[in-house]
C-alpha cells in the first residue's frame, strides 16, 4: 500500500519542513519514504511544492504526478493541484488563505483556518505544524503520537520553540478530527 | 547505528568522509551544491579539508596532487563542471592515480537545467577525458545505493589506481530517503607504498615512486597504454554489476534502465502486469563496463521480441544496448532530457508503442 502526500505553499509557509517531518515520522514507523521536493529554478515568495511517498514496499517511482493528498497553504496550490488529486484522498484547505473550495466531490476535504490558529497560539510560522498535524489526523497516514514524537525532535536543537509547536500539533489535531 | 533520514547531496558528502575521505575539493553548481555546503561543515569536525577552487580545472588539479601524495580524494560537480575537470581526469587516469568524482547531472548540452536528467552518460563512458582514458562508472537508483556506491568507490579507485565516477540525476541529490551507514572503511589506500609520493622516509621500500603522465619514448607510452587497457580489460571481468526486476516472468520486452529512469520503469511494469503485459527490466548499477552479457542474456529469453532503452536523454545508452543486442532483436529508445522524469504512464505508452 502506498500513498503520496503533496504539500504546496508560498516559499517560506514551511512547506518541505512539514514534509520532511511527515517523511521522519513514517520512517520511524518502519515505512519506506521518499521525501521530493520541486527545486526548479524558483524566486523568494514563489510557489514551493514537496511530495512525500509513504510504502510498505520499496518505493518505485519517486515522481508522482497524481498525488492521493493534497495540504494547500495558498490559492494557487489549491488550484493547480486539486484536479490531479487522486479520488478518495483527503484535501486540506487554509481557509485563512484560501476563500474557494476544492470542486472535488470525490475527496475528503478538510477546511482549517490554518494561519488564524497559528495566530491565536501566539505565532503565524507554526501554521505549518497546525496543517501537518490537522492532516495526519484526518488522514491517519501515520500514527498521531509518533507524529507528536518526531515534531519535538525537529525542534529539538531550539527547545525553546517545543511548546508552541505542541500547542499547534494540538490544535491541528483538533481541527483534523473527523466530524461527528 | 539506524536509519537516517537524508537528502541524497549530503548523504554523499557523509559517505565519503565514513568511507575515510578527509579531502574534498569542489566548485559549486547546481543540483549538488548541498555537498559542498555539507562538507564545509563537516570536514574541519573530522579533521579533513574542504576547499573551493577557483573553477574546476583547478579543483582537478587538486585532486590530482592529493591522489599523487596517497590521499584519499574526491570532488562533486555538475556537468559544465565535469566538462572543465575532464584535462585534469586525463592526467590522473594517465599517472595511474585512484580518486572519485561524482556528477549529479545537469540536462542537455551547453549550461543546461537543473533539474533531473541523464545527459553526460556518453561523456562519462566513452569520453570523459582525451587519449581514451576510461573511468569505472556507478549509477545508484536511490540514496541508499548512492552511499554505498561512494564507500565501494574509493576502494575500487585503489585497486585499479584509476578514478571512479559516480553518475547521478538531480533527483539522487535532492531527494531525501531513509539511510543505514555501512561501517566506515580505514582512511589511507592500503597499496599507496608501491606507488604514492609520500616521501621516501615513511616507506618500508626503498624504490623510488614517480606519478607521472608523460611518456615520450614511444615504446614507453605505448606500454602505458596497454597497462591501463589491461585495467580496463580487468574491470569487465570484475566490476560489472547490475539488477533484474520482474525477469522471473515471459516478459515480451525487456527495459534497460538505469538510475532514477529505472524506478520509474518499475512503477510502470507493476502496472503493465495488472493489465496482462509482461515486461522485464536490467538496470546498469554499473555504465562502464556495462553489462553487456547480462543485457544479451536477458534478451535471448524466448518471450522477450524488443528492447527499449529508457533514458533521461536523447538516446545514449541505446548505443550500448544495441552493441548487447547486436542486432537479434529490434533495439528502440525512448526518452526525454529537459528536466521533465518521464511518467510511469509515459513509460507504459512507450513499450506499448512497440507493439509486440
Amino acid at each position: 500500500m502506498q500513498s503520496e502526500v503533496m504539500f504546496a505553499g508560498f516559499g517560506g509557509q514551511g512547506i518541505l519542513l512539514s514534509a520532511k517531518i511527515l517523511a521522519y515520522a513514517a520512517m520511524e514507523e518502519g515505512m519506506e519514504v521518499a521525501w521530493v521536493p520541486s527545486y526548479g529554478p524558483e524566486m523568494r515568495g514563489g510557489t514551493a511544492y514537496c511530495t512525500v511517498v509513504v510504502s510498505d514496499k520499496p518505493i518505485g517511482s519517486p515522481v508522482i504526478r497524481n498525488p492521493l493528498h493534497l495540504v494547500a497553504m495558498n490559492r494557487p496550490s489549491l488550484e493547480k493541484f486539486a484536479p490531479v488529486v487522486k479520488p478518495n484522498g483527503v484535501i486540506l484547505i487554509n481557509s485563512s488563505l484560501i476563500s474557494i473550495v476544492s470542486g472535488r466531490n470525490d475527496v475528503d476535504e478538510l477546511i482549517v483556518p490554518v494561519n488564524d490558529i497559528a495566530t491565536k497560539l501566539g505565532n503565524v510560522r507554526s501554521a505549518n505544524i497546525v496543517a501537518l498535524s490537522a492532516f495526519v489526523a484526518r488522514s491517519k497516514i501515520v500514527d498521531f503520537d509518533i507524529l507528536r514524537e518526531s515534531v519535538k525532535k525537529e525542534f529539538s536543537k531550539k527547545a525553546k520553540l517545543i511548546p508552541l509547536n505542541m500547542e499547534a500539533v494540538k490544535a491541528g489535531e483538533e481541527a483534523g478530527k473527523p466530524k461527528g | 547505528m539506524g536509519k537516517v533520514l537524508m537528502k541524497g547531496n549530503e548523504a554523499i558528502g557523509e559517505a565519503a568522509i565514513r568511507a575515510g575521505c578527509l579531502n574534498y575539493f569542489a566548485y559549486p553548481i547546481t543540483p549538488q551544491s548541498e555537498v559542498a555546503e555539507y562538507l564545509s561543515r563537516r570536514m574541519p569536525e573530522v579533521g579533513g579539508v574542504f576547499l573551493q577552487g577557483e573553477s574546476e580545472v583547478a579543483v582537478s588539479y587538486m585532486i590530482f596532487g592529493a591522489a599523487a601524495a596517497g590521499a584519499r580524494v574526491f570532488t562533486t560537480s555538475s556537468s559544465p563542471g565535469i566538462s572543465l575537470m575532464s584535462e585534469g581526469v586525463s592526467y590522473i587516469t594517465a599517472a595511474q592515480c585512484p580518486a572519485v568524482f561524482v556528477n549529479i547531472m545537469r540536462g542537455g548540452p551547453g549550461l543546461g537545467g537543473i533539474l533531473p536528467s541523464q545527459a553526460d552518460y556518453l561523456q562519462a563512458t566513452k569520453g570523459i577525458g582525451h587519449g581514451g582514458c576510461r573511468l569505472l562508472v556507478m549509477a545508484p537508483a536511490g540514496v541508499q545505493e548512492a552511499v554505498e556506491m561512494v564507500m565501494m568507490a574509493f576502494p575500487l579507485a585503489e585497486k585499479y589506481r584509476n578514478p571512479v565516477i559516480i553518475l547521478g540525476d538531480g533527483l539522487i541529490g535532492q531527494m531525501m530517503e531513509p539511510v543505514e551507514f555501512p561501517d566506515s572503511l580505514g582512511s589511507e589506500p592500503s597499496n599507496k607504498d608501491d606507488w604514492a609520493t609520500t616521501g621516501m622516509d615513511t616507506r618500508k621500500s626503498t624504490k623510488r615512486n614517480l606519478v607521472r603522465s608523460l611518456f615520450l619514448d614511444p615504446k614507453q607510452l605505448n606500454e602505458n597504454n596497454l597497462v591501463l587497457k589491461a585495467k580496463y580489460e580487468r574491470m569487465k571481468e570484475e566490476e560489472i554489476r547490475y539488477e533484474k526486476y520482474n525477469t522471473d516472468s515471459d516478459y515480451k520486452v525487456l527495459i534497460v534502465s538505469y538510475g532514477t529512469m529505472s524506478r520509474v520503469c518499475k512503477t510502470a511494469i507493476d502496472q503493465l502486469k495488472e493489465e496482462g503485459l509482461e515486461v522485464g527490466l536490467i538496470r546498469p548499477q554499473t555504465l562502464f563496463p556495462f553489462p553487456e552479457i547480462a543485457v544479451r542474456k536477458t534478451a535471448e529469453k524466448d518471450s522477450c521480441k524488443a528492447v527499449i532503452s529508457i533514458e533521461m536523454s536523447m538516446g545514449q545508452m541505446v548505443e550500448d544496448v544495441q552493441m548487447s543486442i547486436q542486432g537479434k532483436l529490434p533495439v528502440s529508445w525512448y526518452g526525454k532530457c529537459g528536466g521533465d522524469i518521464p511518467t510511469p504512464e509515459e513509460v507504459i505508452d512507450a513499450v506499448k508503442g512497440l507493439n509486440v
